[in-house]
C-alpha cells in the first residue's frame, strides 16, 4: 500500500476500503520506525495529525471529499502552520510556534488533506544537501551515506522512503528539483506567482516558489490543483483563472518539439547522468517527440547572478530575526547591539551567515551598481535566452543536477562545489519559468549502489499542464518512478 | 561678513487611512500598546506586505495640490537598518522612483508692508511606512516596544533648499500643514506626531552660490520649536565659522528646554541603508484614469478659492489670502456669506474679532462658540441698523461667552439703537441749547466743534442713537 499513488489511495478512501485515520496511522508508524535514522521529519504532532484524519473521514462519509481528502502530506518546515512549531531548519526558530496558517497550509486544509508533519530542510532553504539544517542531516533512502539534496531534502527523503504519500517543497534555485532528482521523485516548481508565498518563510522573495514533490506527475497534477491560485495577501501572486492541471495528462506527444540546450550537456555534467538523460531522450523520440538543438548562452552566468541576487534579498529578509519579538535571543548580552550580534551569531548557522554577508556586501553603497544592478541586468538576459529558445521548441529537457547523490560531508566544506549542484536549475528561477524533475533511471555509484537520476523538463510560462503531460506520458512507458529503495519495508 | 542661511524641509505627514499602508491593522492613535499590531506589523516569518490603495490616493491628491508630476510608475524600496521599533529590520519606502515628483507651493511670508510671496519648489514626495515606538521607563531596567504605529502610512514631502530664513521655513511648514488638512490626507495633529518636520540648515557668505555643509534638525513637532531651532542652529553655524571652525554634516536634535540644537550622530558613522527594490511589492502603476478619478474628488484648492473670493466678493488679495489660510476658516467664511451676510463684513469679523479670540484661546475655528449662522445673525443686525458697530462688539463678546443669540442679547442688554427721528431731534435740540458756545465756534468755522456736538448727542442718548441720523439732524439744524 505504501507505494500507491495519491490517486490510488484517494480512490481507496473514497471507496471506503480504508479510512484516513488508518492510512495516516500507517504512515505515522513508518515514521516511528524509519525516521529516527532518516531524519526526514523534524516536527510531528500526532494528535493534530490524527484529528485532521478524523475530520477527513467525516468529510468523506458526508460525501464532501475532494481528490486529496484524507491523504497524509508532509509539509516542508518553511511553511508557517498555526499551532505547529515552524523552524525553517534553524536554531533561530527552534521554539517558534506558528500563529497563523500559510496559504498553502490553508489550501491543503480546505481540500481535507492531512498534515503529517513538518519536514527537514536546509536552514532557511539555503543549501543543496540538507546538511545546513540545525536539526541534523537527512539520509538519502537510496544510500544512507549520501545526501538527499536540498533544500527540500526532508520532503524528498520522506516521499522516497514512503513515509508519506507526497510532500510540499519550495524552490529558490533548485530546491525542489535537485532533491527530487537525487531521491528518484517527481518535483515541480511552478511559474513564479502561481503559488502564494504568504506564510512561506522568505529566503529570496523574487525567486521563491512552492510546489509538489510526489511519486508521479499525475499526483503532482492533483497537488497543483490545490497549491495554485490567486492570493490577495501576496502582491506577487498572479490573478489568473484556476486551471485543472490534470486536463492534458493523456495527450499524445506526437510532434512535441523538445529543445536540448547544448550548455546543459557540456563540461561539468557527470557521464553517468548524461547517459541516463540521453536514454530518456531516446524514449521521448519513441513517443513521437522531435528533438531540436538549442542554446541558452548565458547559462554559465546564472550561478554568479543568483549568488548576488538571492543573498541580497536574503540579507534583508533575515533581518527580522533580531531576538526582539520572537525567535532565539542570547541569554547573556550587554547593550542592544550586543543582543543583536549574539542572538544572530548563535541563532544562524554558517551557510546562512555566509549568505547574509555576501548579500550585505553586494547591496552596500559603492558596490550596488557593480553587483546587484549588474546581476539584475544579466537576469533579464537569462530570461531572454529562454524566450528565444521557446521560439524553437515547446519544452526544454536536460539533466536536473550534474551528478547523482553525493556522500554526506563530501561538499560540506566547499561552498562553490555545492553551489554548482544548481547549475541547471537556477536559471529557471531567475527567469520565473516552471521547471520539473522526473526520475529517468539509475546510475551505479562507485560502491555499487543504484542512485536515481532526474530528467529536468522546463516549460514556458504557465505551461505546467503540458509539462505534466510530457512527464506523465513518459511515466506510462517507464517504471523508474515506481521503484523503491531497499531497506524501507 | 554677511551670512545667508539656506533651508530645506523634509516633512513626514501621517496619512489619514483607516488601516496601515501594508496591512489591515488599524491606525487609530492612543490604543493600548501592541493592540494594533497584526502579524504583518510584528514582521512574523512568512508575512507579506500588500499596498493600501487609499494611501496611494492620498499621494495623488497631494501631487495634484502642488502641481507636481505624478509618476506613472514608482518603486518601493527597502531601507535596511536594525532598530527595535523597526520589526522587519527594514523600512519599506520609496527611493529612486518616488510617487510624486517636482512640484511647487507659494507661501506668504511676514505681514503688513513687509509681507511678500515666495514659491518653494517641492523636490518629491514619497510613500513609506512609519516605525513603532520605543517606550522607556515603563519597566525597571527594560525598554518596551509599542508597534501600534509600525506600518502607519506616511507621505514624506521634500523641498529644494529654497528658504532663506526661519520665518520662510515656518511659513512653508504652516502652509503645508494647512494644505494637507485642506485636501483631507492628514489630520495635522502635531502633538500626536501626525506632522513632523526635519529641517536641513546650512549657511554661506551672502552672494555665494555654493551650498554650505548642512546639519539636519530632526523631528520638530511645533512651529514655535521650528523657529527657535532654526534661529539657534543658524547662529551656532555662523559663530562656528566665524571662530574659524567648520561644519560637519550631522543629524541634530532640538531641546525645547534649553532652546539649543545638539548633534545626535554624525553622518560619517551613519548607516549604509543598502536600499534595493522590495521584491515583495510590484512597482506602483498609476494611470491617467486613476489620476482623473482622484481629481474629481478633490476639493477646491486654496489658490483657486483665493482667486474666486477676490473676483466674486471683491475682497482684497490680503483678505482673500487670510481667509483661505485653512480649510476651516474658508468653510466658515463661505457658510456665513451663504446666510446672506455682506462678504466684506464677514471677512472683517472673521479676520478680526473671531481670529483674535481663537488665537487668545488657542482654539481652532471649528471650535468657535459662534457658528456661521450666529455670526450671520449678528451681521444682519448691523446691516439693518438695529445696532451700532460699538454695540455689535458687545453683542459679539456676549455671544462668545455663550449668553445667547444675537437678538436675545440685543434685547436683554438694551443695545438697540434709537432711530426714531423725533426722539433724536429732541436730544439734538437739548444738546444745542446746552452747548451754545460750541455752536458759536462751529459757526465761526471750527469744524471740530461739529464732532464734539455729535459726541455730546451720542452721550446724551447713552450711545443708543443712530450716529448717522444724529449727524444728519445736526447738520440740518445748524444749517451746515
Amino acid at each position: 500500500m505504501i507505494n500507491k499513488s495519491l490517486k490510488q489511495l484517494g480512490a481507496m478512501l473514497q471507496g471506503k476500503e480504508i479510512s484516513s485515520v488508518e492510512l495516516t496511522q500507517e504512515f505515522l508508524n513508518r515514521i516511528d520506525r524509519l525516521n529516527p535514522e532518516i531524519n526526514a521529519f523534524i516536527t510531528l504532532d500526532k494528535d493534530r495529525t490524527l484529528s485532521q484524519a478524523r475530520r477527513a473521514d467525516e468529510m468523506l462519509s458526508a460525501g464532501k471529499g475532494t481528490a486529496l481528502t484524507g491523504l497524509p502530506i508532509g509539509q516542508k518546515d518553511i511553511f508557517v502552520a498555526k499551532g505547529w512549531r515552524t523552524t525553517c531548519g534553524s536554531k533561530m526558530l527552534e521554539t517558534f510556534i506558528g500563529p497563523y496558517d500559510a496559504d498553502i497550509i490553508e489550501r491543503f486544509d480546505a481540500a481535507g488533506a492531512v498534515n503529517l508533519g513538518k519536514t527537514n530542510m536546509d536552514e532557511f532553504a539555503m543549501g543543496s544537501s540538507n546538511e545546513t539544517s540545525y536539526f541534523g542531516k537527512v539520509q538519502n533512502p537510496w544510500d544512507r551515506n549520501r545526501v538527499p539534496g536540498g533544500s527540500s531534502g526532508g520532503s524528498a527523503a520522506a516521499v522516497a522512503a514512503r513515509l508519506c504519500a507526497a510532500a510540499t517543497g519550495t524552490d529558490t534555485g533548485g530546491s525542489i528539483r535537485q532533491p527530487a532528482s537525487l531521491c528518484g521523485l517527481s518535483g515541480l516548481k511552478p511559474t513564479y506567482g502561481l503559488a502564494s508565498r504568504f506564510g512561506m518563510i522568505a529566503f529570496a522573495s523574487s525567486l521563491d516558489q512552492s510546489g509538489p514533490m510526489a511519486k508521479s506527475c499525475e499526483d503532482m497534477a492533483l497537488m497543483m490543483n490545490v497549491i495554485t491560485g490567486f492570493d490577495k495577501r501576496d502582491s506577487t501572486s498572479l490573478n489568473r483563472e484556476k486551471e485543472d492541471y490534470t486536463r492534458a495528462l493523456n495527450k499524445p506527444l506526437a510532434g512535441l518539439k523538445v529543445g536540448l540546450p547544448k550548455e546543459y550537456f557540456a563540461e561539468g555534467l557527470g557521464p553517468e547522468v548524461a547517459k541516463v538523460v540521453q536514454e530518456a531522450i531516446v524514449e521521448y523520440k519513441k513517443l513521437g517527440a522531435q528533438i531540436v538543438d538549442i542554446s541558452l548562452p548565458n547559462t554559465q552566468l546564472s550561478i554568479p547572478v543568483y549568488y548576488v541576487l538571492a543573498p541580497a534579498e536574503a540579507s534583508s529578509n533575515l533581518s527580522r530575526y533580531d531576538g526582539v519579538r520572537y525567535g532565539h535571543r542570547a541569554k547573556e548580552y550587554g547593550d542592544l547591539m550586543d543582543m543583536y550580534c549574539k542572538s544572530r551569531a548563535e541563532g544562524f548557522g554558517a551557510e546562512v551567515k555566509r549568505r547574509i554577508l555576501i548579500g550585505t556586501y553586494v547591496l552596500s553603497a559603492g558596490y550596488y551598481d557593480a553587483y546587484y544592478l549588474k546581476a539584475q541586468q544579466i537576469r533579464r538576459l537569462i530570461a531572454q535566452d529562454f524566450e528565444n529558445a521557446f521560439k524553437q521548441c515547446d519544452i526544454i529537457m536536460g539533466p536536473t543536477a550534474p551528478s547523482t547523490a553525493f556522500k554526506t560531508g563530501e561538499k560540506a566544506d566547499d561552498p562553490v562545489a555545492m553551489y554548482l549542484q544548481d547549475i541547471y536549475t537556477i536559471a529557471v528561477n531567475l527567469a520565473g519559468l516552471p521547471g520539473m524533475s522526473i526520475p529517468a533511471g539509475f546510475a551505479p555509484s562507485e560502491d555499487g549502489k543504484r542512485l536515481p537520476v532526474g530528467l529536468q523538463i522546463i516549460g514556458n510560462y504557465f505551461d505546467e499542464a503540458r509539462m505534466l503531460n510530457v512527464g506523465h506520458a513518459y511515466q506510462q512507458v517507464t517504471d523508474w518512478h515506481t521503484q523503491m529503495p531497499e531497506g524501507i519495508e | 561678513m554677511e551670512w545667508e542661511v539656506v533651508i530645506g524641509l523634509e516633512t513626514h505627514t501621517q496619512l489619514q487611512t483607516k488601516t496601515k499602508i501594508f496591512s489591515g491593522a488599524s491606525t487609530a492613535f492612543g490604543s493600548e500598546p501592541n493592540t494594533q499590531a497584526c502579524v504583518v506589523s510584528l514582521a512574523f516569518p512568512g508575512v507579506l506586505p500588500v499596498l493600501n490603495q487609499e494611501a496611494v490616493k492620498c499621494a495623488i491628491k497631494f501631487g495634484l495640490a502642488v502641481n507636481a508630476e505624478i509618476a506613472p510608475r514608482s518603486v518601493f524600496a527597502r531601507k535596511n537598518y536594525f532598530y527595535p521599533d523597526l520589526p522587519k529590520g527594514y523600512q519599506i519606502s520609496q527611493y529612486e522612483l518616488p510617487v510624486v515628483g517636482k512640484g511647487s507651493m507659494t507661501i506668504q511670508v511676514g505681514s503688513g508692508d513687509n509681507a511678500y510671496e515666495k514659491t518653494i519648489r517641492i523636490t518629491r514626495a514619497h510613500l513609506e511606512e512609519d516605525a513603532g515606538k520605543s517606550v522607556h521607563g515603563a519597566q525597571e531596567g527594560m525598554s518596551g516596544i509599542d508597534l501600534n504605529r509600525a506600518g502607519t502610512p506616511l507621505l514624506e514631502i521634500v523641498t529644494e533648499p529654497d528658504m532663506r530664513s526661519a520665518a520662510e521655513a515656518v511659513a512653508y511648514a504652516k502652509k503645508l500643514h494647512d494644505l494637507v488638512q485642506w485636501i483631507g490626507i492628514c489630520d495635522g495633529n502635531m502633538q500626536e506626531g501626525s506632522f513632523r518636520c526635519d529641517v536641513n540648515v546650512s549657511v554661506r557668505p551672502k552672494g555665494s552660490d555654493k551650498l554650505g555643509t548642512r546639519r539636519e534638525i530632526k523631528n520638530l513637532n511645533s512651529f514655535k520649536f521650528m523657529q527657535q531651532a532654526i534661529e539657534f542652529e543658524t547662529r551656532w553655524q555662523i559663530e562656528t565659522l566665524e571662530d574659524g571652525g567648520s561644519i560637519h554634516q550631522a543629524t541634530v536634535l532640538f531641546n525645547p528646554d534649553t532652546g539649543e540644537t545638539r548633534a545626535m550622530r554624525s553622518k560619517e558613522e551613519a548607516n549604509d541603508y543598502r536600499y534595493f527594490p522590495d521584491p515583495d511589492l510590484l512597482p506602483l502603476a498609476i494611470s491617467e484614469n486613476d489620476i482623473n478619478t482622484v481629481k474629481a474628488q478633490m476639493p477646491e484648492l486654496p489658490e483657486a478659492m483665493k482667486a474666486r473670493f477676490e473676483a466674486q466678493f471683491g475682497l482684497a488679495h490680503y483678505d482673500a489670502n487670510a481667509l483661505t489660510g485653512s480649510r476651516g476658516t474658508a468653510d466658515y467664511f463661505v457658510a456665513t456669506v451663504n446666510e446672506g451676510s455682506d462678504a466684506k463684513l464677514v471677512a472683517n469679523w472673521v479676520m478680526g474679532s473671531i481670529s483674535a479670540k481663537l488665537n487668545a484661546e488657542d482654539k481652532d475655528i471649528s471650535a468657535s462658540p459662534i457658528s456661521p449662522s450666529g455670526l450671520a445673525s449678528l451681521i444682519k443686525r448691523i446691516q439693518d441698523g438695529t445696532i451700532s458697530n460699538n454695540a455689535a462688539k458687545q453683542v459679539f463678546e456676549a455671544m462668545w461667552a455663550g449668553e445667547g443669540d444675537a437678538d436675545q442679547i440685543i434685547e436683554s442688554k438694551g443695545l438697540k439703537q434709537v432711530s426714531d427721528t423725533g426722539a433724536i431731534e429732541a436730544i439734538v435740540d437739548e444738546v444745542l441749547a446746552a452747548n451754545a458756545s460750541m455752536v458759536e465756534e462751529f459757526k465761526a468755522g471750527k469744524e471740530k466743534a461739529f464732532n464734539a456736538l455729535v459726541g455730546q448727542a451720542m452721550k446724551a442718548s447713552k450711545g443708543k442713537a443712530n450716529p448717522a441720523q444724529v449727524n444728519e439732524i445736526l447738520k440740518k439744524k445748524l444749517g451746515a
